[in-house]
């Protein structure tokens, strides 16, 4: 079938007094791979399930090629869903599981054979059919999911969180081979995750949700690179977020002074919704990726040099983690590719230098009149 | 730590293997050799031809086997709804299915069948009022309906709780996937719903199935004797003790038990697999015309529960109660008979009961910890050993205790152990414990090893960790078995009236046997039903409050 267009429209959701989802609209195009990014309890499962329609809900519409289907029961929505736990019929082997959405739409028998062929080598499991669930692997009951769900072909396809039981490295394979698919297939794709490389690896767009709303809808790299707000920022990635005031606005660049009293340049970047005025108050982001940690008395010269000590250091083979003091608090510092690099230890004297590109400004606010 | 075998579990488990050697394997295969051996000593099938070619034991085996397919049958029709709708649905008065649920097992069944005989009988309340007004009656309690009627009312809970359980287990997720796929309605509960309730529904039938075979009251109080068990028991207490037939009925029922015993746990270990994902059931709410419906449904087969209760309530009120709708004389005096007259029914019934419960507890939890804790090679045996008595019908117990204490003085108590009453003290110890060592080998197992080694880590001696980590976890879970041991010997009819020495030794369930031997003592027996159902009502109210609310895990295999 052809893949759908899903447009929400004000979508709430409450249970008893407590809004689990409010006030969501979007609009996810045919063959998006659009992802719910969200802690556990900001309602993005809920959201997935009101498309599916186990959720009715309170307030909203949801559209599926532009017609409205919030009262259309599950069974007549032809969305597929892959449940978190993969819900597998115990009684029933890997064919008949697979061949369950076939038999509901009345195939023949013939035809049910081949597809159920097709789905399981699809996702590389053909010589499992006669086996019950219980006896595969996690991956592999993953996988029946998915063929369960993809050869009926649904008009869209919700996953909610599939990969979260696998281990951590069948969960990166997982991943890529579903990247695979879903671009192969070009089914629109909505995925619910509170991973958030999955979502960056996986995603065309990404709603990142906080309690219940939509704090951020965008691709992958805007999301990272241009958070909105300390949420997205935290959540997104490893951060380290400061408050301060702007000193100084020199053309591209602004000089803040932090509530710490650190001082450092960012630049204003063309992202920026709004270029901030001398005195505006910001809160900035400083992936520790960007900052680079060297010797104190290493004369590269550098816009933004921070003096530290070194709280914690754990060496992991492609990157070093610091924790190193400054003016009070803690930043976090990753450096990459640490070969060749200095190793530092806790107590030792260090210099943080960063780039103002590498000074994210998330969020303004005009100065007090 | 741990090396292989400590000499501490070892030498208790022996003790128990030995204990339940004399008390339990030796009766039983006694009872087993008689019937399977010839005079001289040989093995020998002969004994059960004779019994396949005598018209009346093969009609008995028949009726049994026929009243207990139909009770699974009706109860079925009862149950299977009550459970779905109980599992699936949330509506106001709700409350009457849990009700529903354990009502007629706090009645014993022959009890009930007395209660229905007033109500349903030939000359009891409705056919009074059938002939009254339309000159016609209907035979509700003669034969083998009545039989199956009183069982069918007492037995289909236990199909409801275990069809109930494997219901609640079903996660939602798979419904939603079988919905997800296009699938709803009754084509979802023949494709998905049915086959993962299936265990929770054989199990509860095979359960209900052994428990009407065993049944030996119903038919007693109803007269319809050509049963299995009234079988064996007319043959042992009329013909006697030698009598070859009794025997070889005994096996046969035991046979026939131990079948569907093993066919339940099957079923029950197959009925893991919808456990293994948990999750949320699903839980509709129900408005409207279907909760109008649903409640008349329950309302119906609540009210048809109910006729034993209120039955048994109102003869034990009456002075005269005979030919008419209701007793024309009300009194108290059958309840004066019973507490003040006559109380040692009732007195010797707690004394037993306790004892037994007691004991119980004690042997469960010992059995129970071996069975968790030690890696002891012949824990396999005590387990199938403390098992077996759920496939030992009372009487075949009985019969088998007759055999093997009758005639010779037990050391300690100077005379035979089946004049005493100690005898049944350990008939009753024996048909409860594997509730006890079921109920504390579950809580046993919730409590992880590494609880108690933490606590040992810490310091605290074998000894300190059981008392103070390990026994108040597991309190629970010995209380609610101790609980159940002494709900059912309360109302253990078989293996009683075959093993009361003396009158003034029996208790309430023997005193309600005799009193309702005679027109004139049912009021009084009446009465002492009444006692009993109350305490079986309050001793299932406590198991469920030690169960959390979680009706009906007393009642499950």
């Amino acid at each position: 079938m052809k893949p759908a267009q899903v447009k929400l429209e004000n979508i709430g959701k409450r249970y008893g007094e407590q809004w689990v989802v409010r006030g969501v609209t979007l609009q996810i195009e045919r063959g998006e791979f659009y992802t719910f990014l969200g802690p556990s309890g900001c309602g993005k499962t809920t959201l997935l399930r009101t498309i599916a329609g186990f959720v009715a809900p309170d307030e909203g519409v949801v559209y599926l090629d532009g017609e409205p289907v919030t009262d259309v029961p599950p069974w007549k929505r032809d969305v597929g869903m892959v449940f978190q736990n993969y819900a597998l019929w115990p009684h029933l082997t890997v064919f008949e599981n697979v061949a369950f959405g076939l038999r509901e739409r009345r195939a023949a028998r013939e035809e049910i054979a081949e597809k159920v062929k097709l789905a399981l080598e699809q996702v590389d499991l053909k010589t499992t059919a006669d086996r019950r669930p219980s006896q595969l692997s996690g991956g592999q009951q993953q996988r029946v999911a998915l063929a369960r769900t993809l050869v009926i072909q649904p008009r869209v396809l919700l996953l909610d969180e599939p990969l979260s039981n696998l281990d951590a490295k069948l969960r990166a394979e997982m991943r890529l081979e579903l990247l695979k698919l879903q671009r192969d297939l070009g089914i629109t794709t909505i995925y619910v995750t509170h991973d958030q490389e999955e979502a960056l690896a996986l995603s065309t767009r990404i709603a990142v949700m906080d309690r219940g709303s939509i704090v951020q809808e965008g691709a992958p790299r805007e999301i990272y690179e241009q958070p909105r707000g300390p949420f997205v920022a935290a959540f997104v990635g490893k951060s380290n977020l400061f408050e301060g005031s702007v000193t100084r606005v020199d053309g591209r660049a602004a000089e803040i002074e932090t509530l710490e009293g650190i001082r450092m340049t960012a630049a204003l970047g063309p992202l920026l919704p709004s270029s901030p005025a001398r005195g505006a108050r910001v809160a900035l982001n400083i992936r520790p990726e960007a900052i680079a940690v060297v010797r104190p008395d290493d004369a590269t010269p550098f816009s933004n040099r921070l003096p530290g000590k070194v709280l914690a250091s754990a060496y992991q083979g492609s990157l070093v983690e610091y924790e190193i003091e400054c003016s009070g608090r803690s930043i976090k510092a990753n450096v990459i590719n640490p070969k060749g690099k200095p190793l530092f230890h806790r107590g030792d004297e260090v210099a943080m230098v960063f780039a103002p590109e590498d000074v994210l400004i998330i969020k303004t606010e005009s100065p007090i009149a | 730590m741990r090396r292989g075998v400590d000499w501490r579990q070892g030498s208790l488990m022996w003790a128990l293997l030995a204990l339940l050697g004399i008390f339990i394997l030796y009766p039983v295969g006694r009872v087993l050799w008689v019937a399977l051996s010839d005079d001289q000593g040989r093995l020998t099938l002969l004994h059960f031809g004779n019994f396949f070619r005598r018209p009346l034991f093969r009609e008995a085996l028949w009726n049994s086997l026929l009243s207990g397919v139909l009770v699974v049958l009706f109860g079925s029709l009862i149950a299977v709804p009550l459970a779905y709708i109980g599992a699936r649905y949330e509506f106001r008065g709700k409350i009457a299915l849990q009700t529903l649920s354990t009502l007629p097992l706090v009645i014993p069944p022959f009890v009930g069948a007395v209660a229905l005989q007033m109500i349903l009988g030939r000359s009891g309340m409705v056919n009074l009022l059938l002939m009254r007004w339309f000159d016609a009656s209907i035979p509700f309690m003669e034969g083998m309906t009545g039989v199956v009627l009183v069982q069918t009312l007492h037995f289909f809970p236990f199909i409801m709780l275990n069809t109930a359980v494997s219901l609640a287990n079903i996660e939602a997720s798979l419904e939603e996937a079988a919905e997800n796929m296009g699938c709803h309605g009754w084509r979802l509960f023949r494709r998905v719903t049915l086959p993962l309730m299936l265990p929770g529904y054989i199990a509860g039938s095979l359960i209900a199935f052994i428990r009407v075979i065993d049944d030996l009251g119903t038919p007693l109080m109803l007269n319809f004797k050509n049963l299995l068990a009234a079988q064996a028991y007319l043959r042992i207490t009329t013909i006697g003790i030698d009598d070859v037939d009794g025997y070889v009925i005994c096996v046969v029922l035991v046979v026939l038990s131990l079948a569907s015993l093993f066919g339940a746990r099957k079923y029950l270990a197959v009925a893991e697999y919808a456990t293994v994902q948990r999750g949320a059931p699903v839980s509709r709410r129900l408005s409207g015309k279907k909760r109008a419906w649903v409640l008349l449904f329950i309302g119906l087969a609540l009210g048809v529960s109910l006729l034993p209760h209120i039955g048994i309530v109102i003869l034990s009120f009456a002075k005269i109660w005979s030919f008419s709708i209701l007793p024309t004389v009300y009194t108290l005096d059958n309840y004066v008979e019973i507490l003040f007259r006559v109380p040692h029914f009732v007195k010797n019934t707690l004394l037993y009961t306790l004892i037994a419960a007691g004991l119980d507890v004690l042997l469960g939890a010992a059995i129970a910890f071996l069975l968790v804790r030690s890696r002891l090679r012949g824990r396999n045996l005590l387990d199938a050993i403390a098992t077996l008595p759920l496939a030992i019908p009372g009487v075949v117990l009985a019969v088998g205790f007759i055999r093997v204490f009758h005639g010779w003085d037990f050391p300690g108590i100077g005379r035979p152990l089946t004049s005493s009453w100690i005898i049944l003290v350990i008939a009753y110890t024996v048909r409860r414990l594997p509730y006890t060592v079921r109920a504390s080998y579950a809580a046993l197992q919730q409590v992880h090893v590494s609880l108690e080694e933490a606590a040992q880590s810490l310091g605290a001696n074998r000894f300190k960790t059981y008392w103070k980590v390990t026994v108040p976890l597991i309190a629970g879970g010995l209380v609610a078995g101790g609980l159940i041991a002494f709900v059912t010997s309360c109302v253990e009819l078989a293996s009683t009236i075959m093993l009361v020495p003396r009158i003034e030794l029996g208790p309430i369930s023997y005193g309600i046997y005799i009193y309702m031997q005679s027109p004139l003592g049912r009021s009084a027996g009446a009465a002492l039903g009444v006692v009993a159902i109350v305490l079986v009502g309050v001793g299932t109210y406590l198991t469920h409050r030690v169960f959390a609310g979680r009706a009906g895990t007393a009642f499950r295999v």
